[in-house]
């Protein structure tokens, strides 16, 4: 028995809500920067299923891109998040307040 | 057999995930997403994209969250502290927030594609042959500029992460405020 594409669309959608309850809601840099990632990857599933669902390779292409886009903001957000280190001590997202008004 | 891997696999990764925003301890949530995602990966198999499952493991996992680990023991990031009542209200609202984006999200695809029967597989959609044809012919030019993206990330990053003259270096023994 074959798995309706809808499944993977509302699984895909509930991982989305559980990256925005980590995003909105940890105080720690690395874990909000972590629940961004299960968002992209719960993206990447969307993307998957509707290239499937269509039959056309470019959804796989897209995936492909934003993998590597995902790598290419993993290595600029860690090396934002020492060089924060270096001056405040702490990424708790709640003491670093300066932008605050 | 499909629908007992999906189902598996389904639970694997929203188990995980729920640990990845739950967990205090950042390297146990670090570790879940890598469950996450290899799981991810499985459905990636299963929607005919096999390619992209290997790549999956070999970026994600084997890349983007090793570094993830190597910047939690360097700057040695401890459990996250408890939070006060405001922080509290500020869960609950989120928690709120998403269920409803869940819901409605769900609801929109759901009335969408609740019937849709997928294309039939052609052996150019899953093969390697298949997708790289199409990567190195009509994604050429795109291609070539994520190799320039990585490039200049990997320049910004290192200038980013650099130690400035005359500064110490990090003591992780030291005494954190």
């Amino acid at each position: 028995m074959s798995v309706p594409i809808s499944g993977y669309l509302l699984l895909a959608a509930v991982l989305f809500a559980i990256g925005v309850i980590g995003a909105l809601t940890r105080r720690s840099g690395i874990a909000i920067f972590l629940s961004i990632e299960l968002m992209l990857n719960a993206a990447n599933l969307t993307l998957a299923a509707y290239s499937r669902l269509l039959g056309d390779r470019a959804g796989q292409m897209v995936i492909f891109f934003a993998l590597a886009v995902a790598a290419a903001e993993a290595a600029v957000g860690l090396a934002l998040f020492i060089g924060i280190y270096r001056l405040r001590r702490t990424i708790d997202v709640n003491r670093l307040n300066l932008m605050r008004w | 057999m499909e629908a007992a891997v999906f189902l598996l696999f389904g639970l694997v990764a929203l188990v995980s995930a729920i640990m990845v925003v739950a967990h205090r301890n950042p390297v146990y949530a670090t570790m879940s997403l890598v469950v996450t995602l290899v799981a991810t990966a499985v459905l990636f198999v299963l929607l005919g994209s096999p390619f992209l499952a290997a790549l999956q493991i070999l970026l994600y996992t084997g890349a983007i969250l090793v570094l993830f680990l190597f910047v939690i023991m360097l700057l040695n990031i401890g459990r996250e502290r408890p939070s006060g009542a405001r922080t509290t209200a500020q869960t609950w609202g989120s928690v709120l927030l998403a269920l409803l984006l869940a819901g409605s999200l769900c609801r929109l695809l759901w009335d969408a594609h609740s019937d849709s029967v997928p294309a039939p597989l052609e052996v150019q959609f899953t093969s390697l042959r298949g997708v790289s044809d199409l990567l190195f012919s009509t994604y050429l030019l795109p291609f070539e500029m994520i190799g320039l993206l990585l490039l200049v990330a990997v320049v910004a990053a290192s200038w980013v992460a650099r130690r400035a003259e005359g500064e110490p270096p990090v003591d992780p023994e030291e005494e954190r405020p």
